[in-house]
Parts: C-alpha cells; structure tokens; sequence
C-alpha cells in the first residue's frame, strides 16, 4: 500500500510541479471540506468537525512523510524560482502539522467549554498550517509576503475569536493594529530592496529582483549601500515582530493573555518557528552580504530580548502573561542560534531541535493550562495552581516536566536543546551572547521552578480534595503522557530526534 | 559496545537499578509498606555492594587510565559526547561514599513518617542514580548531566517535606547551584571548543592537553569559570549562603545526600578535571582560592560558633569544612589534593551521620534550639555517643578518616613556602570547629535539662536511638572508622593516580607517605616508576 503510494507520487510529481505543495493544498482542500462538513452534517453529528480535522492533518502527514521517503526531499525549486524546498522545509512542514495538529486538539478542549461557533476555529488553523508552510518554503519576497499575510490575517481572526470577552478582543485590536504595521515596514523594505536592486545603474542589478538568488549576488556587491541596509533592516524588523524580539515584542503580553490558550499556543509555538526559519533563510541566504553590519546589531537585539524576556516574566501572576514573557526570553536563546548559524553552519539543525524541544514541552504546558482554565479563559492566575500536583498528580507531573524542559533541565528534552544552541555559540565565537544567556536562564529558574512550587508545595494546614473534573479524559492523559514521554527520551537518547547530521 | 566486561555491566547498573527501583515506586503509591521497602532496599543496596565489589576488583597499576571502562552511543556523537564510565582511583573513593551514604540514607528514610512515602523514596532513589553517575563518568558532559539530574530531586523534597520556609529556602538554592551549574557547563564547552579534540571525553582531553596546553589567557578565563562555577556548588565564601538555609529547612534524606555527597562534585570536577587540565589557569587563580578559602574557614568559622539552632550549625559547619579542601586543592600538589580527597570522603560520611542524628534528637527533644535541650544523655545513652563520636569526627581528631585529610592538608601546605603561613589560620579554624562542636555537645547531651525540656525528660517519652537509626548510623561510623584507623584503603592508589596527574609540581614524596600513614608503599611506588 505504502510503496504503491510512493510510487504514484513519484511518478505524478516527476511531471507535475503542483505537486511539489502537494501537503499544502491537502489542508487546503481539508479546510474547505470541513465547512462544507458543517453545512451538511446534521446537529448530532457536528462532533465529527474536530476529528475529521485532526485524522485528515494525521493523512496529510502521512503525506507528507511519504513524499519525502519517495526521494523527493532533495534540494528543489518550483513554480520558476517562487519555491524553494530543502530538507529544512520538510522538516518545518512535519512541525508545522505536529503544531496544528496539537492546536486543534487543544481547540476542542476549550472550545467544549465556550458557547462559540466551532467549524471556522479548525479551518482556520489548517489554513495558517498550510501558509506557514509555504512561507519557509518561499524564495521569493512576492510568495513570502502573500503566505505570510495569509498566516496574519487568519491569526487576526483566530486571536479575537472569543469576541464575548473583552481581553480577547482587546487582545484582536492590538494584534491587528500592530501586525498591520509590522507588515507595512516589511513591504516598506521589501520596496526598498526591490527599487534599489532593479536599478540598472548599480552593479549585479537584476530584472528579477525579487527572487532571493539574484538579491543574494546583488547584496553581495552593494553591502555598503544605504537604501539596501535601510531596506534589510525594515525586512528584519517586521519579522522581528512576528517572533516577538525586543523592542517588538510590546504586544506579546496582552496578546497572549487575551487569546484563547489553543491560539496562544499555535502562537508561541508555530508562528515564532516560521518567523526563525525565514529570519536564518535570509540572513544566510539575500542578507548574507550584510553579515558584518547586522551582527551587531542582532547581537544587541538577543541580548536585550532574552533579558527583557526573564525580567518581565519573574513579577507575572497570570500564568499565560508568563508563557508570553518567557517566550520572548527563548526568541532571545533561538537568535543566539540563528547569530551563530551565520558562521557556524550546523546551528541552523541546532535551532530547529531547540524549536521541536519547545513545542513537545509548551505544548504539555499549554495543555494542562487548557485543562484547568474555567469559562473565562483569560483569568489564569498562578494561584489556582496551588496544590494542583495534590489533585491531579498526573496533570502536576506533566506540568513540571514541560516547565522543566522549558527551563532546561536534564534530563528533558529542553536541556539538550540548549546545550546544542550554546555549543554552537561557542564554536562562532559569541561570548558575551553567552554570558547573557545564562543570568537568562538563572532568572528563568525563579519563575518556572516557581510555578513548579506552586503546584507542589502545598500549605500542609490545608485541606486538600482530589476532585475529579478537570483531570482531563483518557485520551488528553494519552496525549499529554506522549508528550512528556517524547521530551523525556529527547533528553535520554538525543538521538531519537534525527536533525543534527 | 567495546569491552563489555561484567564489571562494566555492575557499574551501569549501579547508575540504572536506582533509577529504575525509583521509577516503579512513583507509580507505587498502592503499595503495601513491606513491598515498598523491599523495593527501595534494592535501589539503595545495590550500588553500595556493587561499589565494595569494584574495590575489591580495581587494579591499580592502571595510572592514568581508568578501570570497567564501558562507552554507549546516546545520539550526541557528532559533538563528541558518549556515555562512556569507568572508574580511577580518585572517582572510585567518591562512589564509594556515594554508595554508603546513599545506603544509610535509604535505610533511614525507608522509616520516615512523611506522606506519600512512595514519592519520598523515589526521590531520594533518584538522586542516587544521579550521584553514582556522576563519579562514574568520564565524559565530562554525562559529569554534568547526572550531577543537574540529581539536583532536581533536592529542590522538590525540600519544597515538599521541609521544614518551615522551605519555599525560598528551595527555591534559593536551585538558583544557586544552577547558576554554579551554568558556569561549570560554559567551562567545561569552553574546554571543548578550545581543545579541538572533538571529544568530551576526559581522558582524551587529557591526553590532548597534557601534550598540547592551551594559551595562558585561555586557561585562565576557562579556570575562571570552572573555579567559580564549582565554587559555588561547594559553597565556596561568598557563594554560600544557600547552603545553611537549604540544609536547615531539607529533609534528613535530602541532607544527608546533598551535604554528604552531591556537593563534592565541585570539588570533584576541580580536583580531576580543572587543575590537572590547566595547571596555568590554577596558578593564576591560587591567591583567590586562598584567599577566599579561609573566609570559609575564618568567617564562616566565627559564624558558626553565633549558631543557636542545630541545623544550622551543622550546615555552617559543613560549609566551613570545605575551605579545608579548598586550601587542600590550592597547593596542586599530589599531597594536597590527596588531603582533599581523604578529607572529602570522609566530611560526607561525618556531616551525612551528623544531620541524620540531630534529626534523631529533634524526634526526642521536639526542638532544634541548643539552649532548650541538656541531659538528653541520661535518657539516650547511644544516641549521645554516636553524636559525640560524629563530632569528634567532625572537628579531626585522630582514629576518623578527617584528621587524616585535614593533616594531609596540613602538612601540604607547611612543605611549600609559599603557602606555609597558611598553616596558623587553618590551625584556628580547628579550635574554632572544636568550640563549637563540642559546646553543641554539651547543650544537647549533658548538663542540667532546661526547664520545659526537664519535663519532656522525665515524661518518659524519650526512648534510646532504635535499631532502625543504629543500622545506617553504623554503616557511617564505620566508614569514618576504616578511613581513619588504615587510610591506605583509599590513598594508596589515589596517590599513585595523583602523582600522574600533578606531576609538574615537585612534591616531596616521603612527606606524602608520612602523612597518608604509608611511607613504605609509596617508597616502593617511586622506585616501581
């Protein structure tokens, strides 16, 4: 069955280049169908929507998965140089499902608990799934534009879903006001770079000049030209903004509090990954020219995003305020990485573990967050974690192992992950980075182990009953339980996850 | 999967049979109690028997290389990091302490009355594993790794089963050692990175670097980090103010573990991987360990003897302690470091019997004060005579392995001109251990009981140390005992592995003998060489 599958795709791709997104339009199609699923399915069975979401993306996986051991994952360049596919964007679109995925399990929890319309929620995930996707796959600043506008637009939606609470309303306006400009400063540099390097006056100028290939030779030539500096920096900024790097990194907080917790998730997890993907596409690729004059200025950039990040998180009683803030702090630990990638090229595979180590481990968090949340999805305070691990035992064994690896504590996943970023910035020589990033990850300690000791640390004077709802079904305790089990073998036996070569 | 000896399969087990006995019973809450003891018996028993064993099977005349040797792929190769344990004479004393301290606090901790006492022996269970892995590895990575791993089990019991404000108490302490952590992982990366030899294997660093050393400057920042980094998991003054608190709030399992063995790591990774690696960084650095050595010594001394409470004293002391073994590690020589070894073996053997025995008498007076208490001796005649014998341990007098240690120290640090001034103020330091050791003593066991406690006495309640707490308390004395009456056991061989290792600093050898009580063993070792 496998192989006669193989052996279709091998044969329809070799003459068709639409199935080089084969995935992609997969989940656009699956999005499609389960609108349709809506309208035709009666009342009684709309419970199908969710499942048939998740079991369609687990196919779509699967194919996925089957083109890339069809041999097709070998360096490819489709629709005349708009597409480019490396093993790193096969990997992406296996996170980017894994994420989504996740996410719409993490939809049908809350959504259980919400009087909101369901349908649209899981559409809209899979659409973003399919546009983060083509967005690492773009080499061209018309296709990277365009997915990640798709990918934008359909947050806006997604973050102001629950439109009767006033926080995730508040939280929509603010994402979109300030996403609005993000994206007006990255088309304001791609401008920039686009007029400078299809000026037919400098040299290397390029009818094309849109396309990565020829801005990286263009680039190269006219490092010290100010417009293309201008230009590269405005590109920057704007994705920035995406992965929240101080000074852009404003409207994470509310954002993340006002959202619901599955959305938030998809936020921190996926959209920060795509944002990194793109950022290290550029600057190894178009921007490769700059490196000299954007070192510095990224340097600065991490330092301050991973201090700002600890610092902000240590007062936070809301604990999904705390996730945002100390999402920041890992944006800060991955741009490490990313500097490094520059000089040391290895550390691309070193940001992309440290990317799948946080998603296994934010998402066993924002999984329990989404259990023990009440109706009111913004009001997660610290406090109603007190004695959480007395009453659910399991759910405090998952939340200290994600919070753990997320601190980076042996022997979970998250560990390794940055014992690969810090190897990596050690060998391209960023000391001081370094430096930082560990005071980072001290502070860190206090919060995350903090919320650990809220959990487990009861007052003994207290009466404490273990009550059963909340606990989450047999099938959220699987999950959760697999989740765990992945970080922990990450962390054991590295060698579970093949990314490094 | 090369050489796969027995002996090899014994040392991986002692790492995986503890952690493997804690993960059953964290799912073991059903349990009835004899099963969760026979359970627990195992996990604490085996590296203890298994370590005995290795002794008794550990071939000497390998200097420089290690005994068991056993290397498994886990995914990192490509950064050079395998699972690769084995044992040399300076680790093997270690995993021994490991081993009969990690024993005795099982055996006490199997009759604790805290809750959930499945979750409690798991824990501790964990820990061992963490700290058997430790002294059993040779990639320095793995060296790291079990030491975080063995960290965490600390921060959750003394979160759960501590005393009152344990939650900044645990929460302190994990900043702490994981900032010490941090900057001993940055050094031992920089070791790596700066080495070249793709490997963090400690015998290939060392034998990359003994032929090629690095640049002046670059062993001295990579010393800095290590240094510190170390320091501070060794409550090095002034990094150590986590360690009383945390001491006095932890649970007696937790205690007897971290104050007994987890903090000898730093002095471990110091003793077998900072100085010998980088003899030119340590140079440059031996004022500061000096210096900051006997404010362990002095002013943590003073502040000692200002102790009211118990617990705290003894975590005072335990700190004080440690500037001994800094100034042991300061002379980098054979003799010095060999005095630090001895003296860190057998510190963890005293302060793990001492904090496991003032939780004996805090079951029997109710209090940690030492000015409620007195007379306990009349009514707990054993109790009061382990606890003498544990202090007298404590504070160096002759027949327990720390006088042997600390005049190692002594005599190491008397033979070099340079350092002999040190003598006069390590020599106050131990009139000031023996003020308070003995004072606590006297306030505790003998004397007049204070008024309330007068009537805690003569109630009737107090009864004499059981044989549950005899079990684990012999088990200490008697290391003390062995290493105090025939330190031979253990400096034989670490001498001889010590020399290889210090061999650029011209130590006096009969010296060496004289102190270690061996003169003839090492005379015969020089001539074999």
């Amino acid at each position: 069955m496998n192989e006669l599958l193989i052996e279709f795709l091998r044969g329809f791709t070799a003459t068709n280049e639409w199935a080089a997104i084969l995935p992609e339009i997969a989940l656009g199609v699956l999005a499609l169908s389960l609108l349709i699923a809506e309208m035709v399915l009666p009342n009684k069975h709309q419970s199908l929507v969710p499942r048939l979401a998740i079991w369609g993306q687990l196919g779509v996986l699967l194919l996925a998965a089957g083109a890339v051991s069809a041999g097709l994952s070998s360096e490819r360049v489709a629709f005349s140089g708009m597409i480019l596919q490396t093993d790193i964007t096969h990997m992406m679109r296996a996170f980017f499902l894994l994420s989504s995925i996740l996410v719409c399990y993490l939809g049908q929890i809350y959504l259980s608990k919400q009087n909101l319309p369901r349908t649209e929620f899981y559409a809209l995930v899979l659409i973003i799934s399919a546009a983060l996707m083509l967005l690492v796959q773009s080499h061209n600043f018309v296709m990277f534009f365009v997915a990640l506008e798709t990918v934008t637009v359909a947050f806006y939606v997604l973050v102001a879903y629950c439109r009767t609470s006033q926080f995730s309303l508040e939280a929509g306006l603010k994402y979109l006001i300030l996403g609005a400009m993000s994206s007006a400063i990255l088309l304001f540099g791609i401008v920039l770079l686009y007029g400078a390097a299809g000026n037919p006056g400098l040299v290397a100028s390029s009818t094309d000049a849109l396309n990565y290939s020829e801005l990286t030779n263009f680039v190269l030539l006219n490092a010290d030209n100010a417009i293309v500096r201008v230009g590269a920096l405005l590109v920057i900024a704007g994705i920035f903004f995406k992965i929240g790097a101080f000074p852009f990194q404003i409207w994470v907080p509310d954002v993340y509090q006002g959202a619901p917790t599955p959305v938030t998730a998809y936020l921190a997890v996926a959209s920060k990954a795509a944002g990194f993907i793109v950022l290290m596409q550029l600057l190894r690729g178009p921007f490769i020219g700059l490196s000299d004059f954007l070192v510095p200025v990224l340097s600065v950039i991490a330092a301050a995003t991973i201090l700002f990040g600890n610092v902000a998180a240590v007062t936070q009683r809301n604990v999904k305020r705390l996730m945002g803030l100390s999402g920041i702090a890992h944006a800060g630990y991955l741009l490490v990485g990313v500097i490094a990638s520059l000089s040391v090229s290895w550390a691309v595979y070193a940001v992309i573990f440290y990317l799948v180590t946080y998603l296994l481990a934010s998402f066993a968090v924002f999984g329990v967050m989404g259990l023990v949340a009440g109706s009111d999805d913004a009001y997660q305070e610290l406090d109603q974690y007190e004695n959480f691990a007395r009453k659910h035992p399991f759910l405090g064994g998952v939340l200290a192992c994600g919070l753990g690896s997320l601190a980076g504590i042996p022997p979970l996943g998250g560990f390794i992950g940055k014992l690969f970023l810090f190897v990596a910035a050690f060998q391209a020589g960023l000391y001081g980075l370094l430096g930082v990033s560990i005071i980072g990850v001290v502070i860190s300690i206090y919060y995350y182990f903090g919320w650990i000791r809220e959990s487990y640390f009861s007052e003994p004077s207290r009466e404490v009953q273990t009550d059963a709802s909340g606990a989450g079904s047999p099938s959220d305790r699987f999950l959760l339980g697999t989740l765990v089990f992945a970080t922990v073998i990450i962390g054991v036996l590295p060698a579970a996850l093949p990314i490094i070569p | 999967m090369e050489n796969l000896d027995s002996n090899s399969i014994f040392l991986l087990a002692a790492i995986l049979v503890p952690l493997l006995t804690g993960s059953v019973l964290l799912f073991g809450s059903g349990f009835s109690q004899g099963v969760r003891r026979s359970v627990a018996l195992v996990g604490f028993g085996l590296p203890f028997i298994v370590g005995i064993w290795l002794y008794c099977q550990f071939e000497a005349s390998l200097v420089g290389a290690y005994n068991f040797e056993l290397r498994l792929p886990t995914g990192l190769e490509s950064i050079g990091i395998y699972l690769h344990l084995g044992l040399n004479a300076i680790s093997l004393p270690l995993f021994l302490l490991a081993g009969a301290v990690g024993l005795a606090a099982g055996l006490y901790a199997m009759h604790s009355k805290a809750e959930r006492p499945h979750l409690y022996l798991a824990l501790l269970l964990f820990m061992l594993g963490g700290l058997m892995g430790t002294f059993a590895s040779i990639d320095v990575f793995f060296f790291y790794f079990f030491h975080e791993f063995a960290l965490i089990p600390t921060f959750l019991m003394i979160g759960i089963w501590g005393g009152a404000g344990r939650r900044g108490a645990a929460i302190e302490m994990t900043i702490y050692l994981t900032l010490g952590a941090l900057l001993s992982l940055l050094g031992l990366i920089a070791l790596y990175v700066q080495s070249g030899v793709e490997s963090f294997s400690l015998l290939e660093l060392r034998n990359y670097l003994s032929a090629q050393p690095l640049a002046e400057t670059v062993q001295n920042n990579i010393f800095a980090l290590l240094l510190f980094g170390f320091g501070i998991l060794v409550s090095l003054f002034p990094f150590h103010s986590w360690a009383p608190k945390g001491y006095a709030v932890a649970p007696t399992g937790a205690a007897m573990l971290h104050a007994g063995v987890l903090k000898k790591f730093g002095l471990y990774g110091l003793l077998q991987i900072a100085a010998p690696l980088l003899p030119a960084g340590a140079e440059h650095w031996f004022p500061w360990i000096v210096w900051l050595a006997l404010g362990n010594i002095l002013i943590i001394g003073l502040i000692t003897l200002a102790q009211k409470d118990l617990k705290m004293m003894l975590g005072y002391s335990s700190v004080m302690h440690m500037g001994y073994a800094f100034l042991g590690l300061a002379c980098f020589s054979a003799v010095g470091a060999g005095g630090a070894l001895l003296l860190m073996v057998a510190h963890g053997l005293s302060v793990a019997l001492l904090f496991m025995l003032s939780t004996c008498v805090y079951h029997r007076s109710q209090t940690f004060d030492l000015a409620a208490m007195g007379g306990l001796a009349m009514k707990a005649p054993v109790l009061a005579a382990f606890f003498v014998a544990a202090t007298m341990a404590s504070i160096g007098l002759p027949g327990f392995g720390n006088f042997w240690g600390e005049f190692t120290i002594f005599v190491a640090l008397a033979e070099n001109p340079v350092t002999r001034w040190l003598v006069a103020p390590a020599a106050i330091g131990i009139i000031i251990s023996a003020i308070y050791g003995l004072r606590a003593v006297a306030n505790i066991f003998f004397g007049p009981p204070k008024a309330q406690f007068a009537e805690r006495l003569e109630s009737g309640k107090i009864v004499d140390l059981q044989g549950f707490e005899k079990l684990p308390a012999c088990v200490l004395i008697a290391g003390l005992l062995v290493t105090g009456i025939f330190p031979r056991v253990l400096s034989d061989d670490a001498n001889q592995e010590l020399m290889g290792l210090y061999r650029d600093n011209k130590s006096t050898l009969s010296v060496t003998g004289a102190a270690t009580g061996s003169p003839d063993a090492v005379a015969t070792k020089e001539v074999k060489h």
